[in-house]
């Protein structure tokens, strides 16, 4: 029997235990595989390396723990990146499931960087509206959050003083699993406000950004948990993103190897069917 | 390497319920069914909870209250920043929308359905036309000659997938001759566009694998 052949009868359960042991034998024995930052990760990197120091900066966490192996990580280097340049850092939530999540990551970094909170950094927290809630905050960041994730008014916190809406950001990150994210930050703000947005976001979701990435519209981008690794590397980091990535690569290969194998048996089939 | 099991009874409850879904990998057993019960069941309470304190109670029940406290003057106040007491007019537009539960008053919900649909559409619209179609028009334009070798190709490359991919889209005339050709040339970037999109999806997936197999070996059973 020829290979096509056989690979046309194969049990789908030999490729599921195949692709798990791919994916599971690199994280207990990672083959540390090179890493290249490509050009919208490094100019994602760049674009938070060029602010100035004290510049006050607005990072949307736009996801729920469903993304958490993707934008985790980014999550995590992002605000590491910010902080250690002595960034003002004032989070917004518009993922109905992920203000706690994100809350979680926010303290835990801060607390690593020893911010204090209210006067380096603000977790404002959940709002519900959307869209409406991003041209909302065009126009009075505190009238639409009126008070932080703690309950605390925001026009007592230090690090709200100078901050009135869109203006008031030297930069905005846009962490993104889906809708509302990036696509309606570019949609609703960019294009109004006209604030550099750069923007870390799930695989599945980032071949839709690249348009935006070519037009300017957005200064960088990290797509996924490859863009995650590379932004890692960028900043000298090993963590979550780069030591799934070895089971990453064996998992595409493999995945990319079943592609052409079941086209050969397709292509094997229909060259035996009566015409 | 070592093994240091989780003393988290959460993380066991996780861990169990990881591993029910992983069953119906081999096939669909009553495991993968209480799992999957369960998470439909949680995510649905666990929502409506959600939605209770986070857009119900924030939004609208406790602007309200700090209005109609009297400790603040009139409820239309200046001083209130988003008159707030204007807030009962979307609490009644969202009360209107269950007139749906009652057929002969149906109809009422569309004037909530009116505002919802026409503001989103205003939304949208602009947002649209600013980002989506101007933008990417004038993103579109490109020098043929830029002075590199590398970024001239790029562009003659992507002008001819664009010119080609939206004459694909073109239906007014049968795609034969010089026409069925491009559009050819077209589809071969079409379908680039969506093997990458498909890569993309991949990664997206394995990673969530990735995620669950990091959450089983460090988490819980605490391999290090």
């Amino acid at each position: 029997m020829k290979p096509a052949a056989a690979f046309a009868r194969l049990d789908r359960r030999w490729i599921y235990l195949v692709t798990g042991l791919l994916v599971l034998l690199p994280l207990l024995w990672p083959l540390n595989l090179p890493l290249r930052p490509s050009p919208p990760v490094q100019a994602y990197h760049d674009a938070i390396a060029a602010l100035p120091p004290g510049s006050t900066v607005l990072v949307s966490c736009d996801f729920d723990p469903a993304s958490r192996p993707e934008l985790e990580p980014m999550t995590r280097t992002t605000l590491r990146q910010l902080f250690r340049q002595h960034c003002k850092v004032v989070v917004v939530v518009l993922f109905q499931g992920g203000a706690r999540f994100a809350d979680g990551i926010v303290q835990d970094v801060a607390r690593q960087n020893h911010q204090v909170d209210g006067v380096d950094y603000v977790d404002l927290g959940y709002k519900a509206g959307d869209e409406a809630v991003m041209v909302l905050m065009g126009q009075s960041i505190p009238s639409t959050f009126p008070r932080d994730h703690n309950g605390r008014d925001v026009r007592d916190l230090p690090i709200m003083r100078g901050v009135r809406n869109y203006s008031s950001f030297a930069l905005l990150v846009s962490i993104s699993a889906g809708y509302p994210g990036t696509k309606e930050y570019v949609q609703q703000v960019q294009g109004r406000f006209h604030i550099p947005i750069v923007a870390g976001v799930v695989a599945v979701g980032a071949p839709t950004l690249y348009p935006y990435l070519q037009t300017g519209q957005l200064r960088g981008l990290l797509g996924g948990m490859a863009g995650a690794a590379e932004y890692e590397d960028l900043r000298y980091e090993r963590g979550m993103a780069s030591r799934g990535m070895d089971a990453q690569s064996l998992a595409h290969v493999f995945i990319a190897l079943c592609i052409v194998l079941g086209n050969l048996a397709q292509w094997e089939r229909k060259r035996k069917e009566p015409s | 390497m070592s093994l240091h099991l989780s003393s988290d009874l959460a993380v066991w409850v996780a861990a169990a319920l990881t591993l029910c879904i992983f069953s119906f990998l081999y096939k669909d057993n009553p495991f993968y069914r209480f799992a999957e019960h369960l998470f439909v069941g949680v995510s649905a309470g666990y929502y409506i909870v959600l939605n209770f304190w986070t857009v119900l109670v924030a939004n609208l029940w406790d602007p309200l209250v700090a209005a109609f406290d009297g400790r603040q003057g009139s409820p239309f106040a200046v001083h209130l920043g988003d008159y707030r007491a204007l807030l009962l007019l979307p609490a009644l537009l969202g009360l209107l929308l269950f007139s749906r539960f009652l057929p002969r008053y149906a109809w009422v919900a569309r004037w909530s359905l009116a505002v919802i649909i026409g503001v989103y559409a205003g939304l949208k619209t602009t947002g649209f036309a600013q980002s989506d179609f101007v933008a990417q028009v004038h993103g579109s334009i490109q020098p043929f000659w830029t002075g590199h070798w590398g970024s001239s190709v790029n562009a003659w490359i992507f002008t001819l997938g664009l010119v080609t991919s939206l004459l694909f889209f073109y239906f007014s005339r049968e795609h034969k001759g010089v026409l069925g050709s491009a559009s050819r040339v077209g589809v071969t970037f079409l379908m680039v566009s969506f093997g990458a999109g498909y890569g993309y999806t991949v990664m997206s997936r394995i990673s969530l694998l990735i995620g669950r197999f990091q959450f089983l070996l460090f988490d819980w059973l605490g391999l290090r």
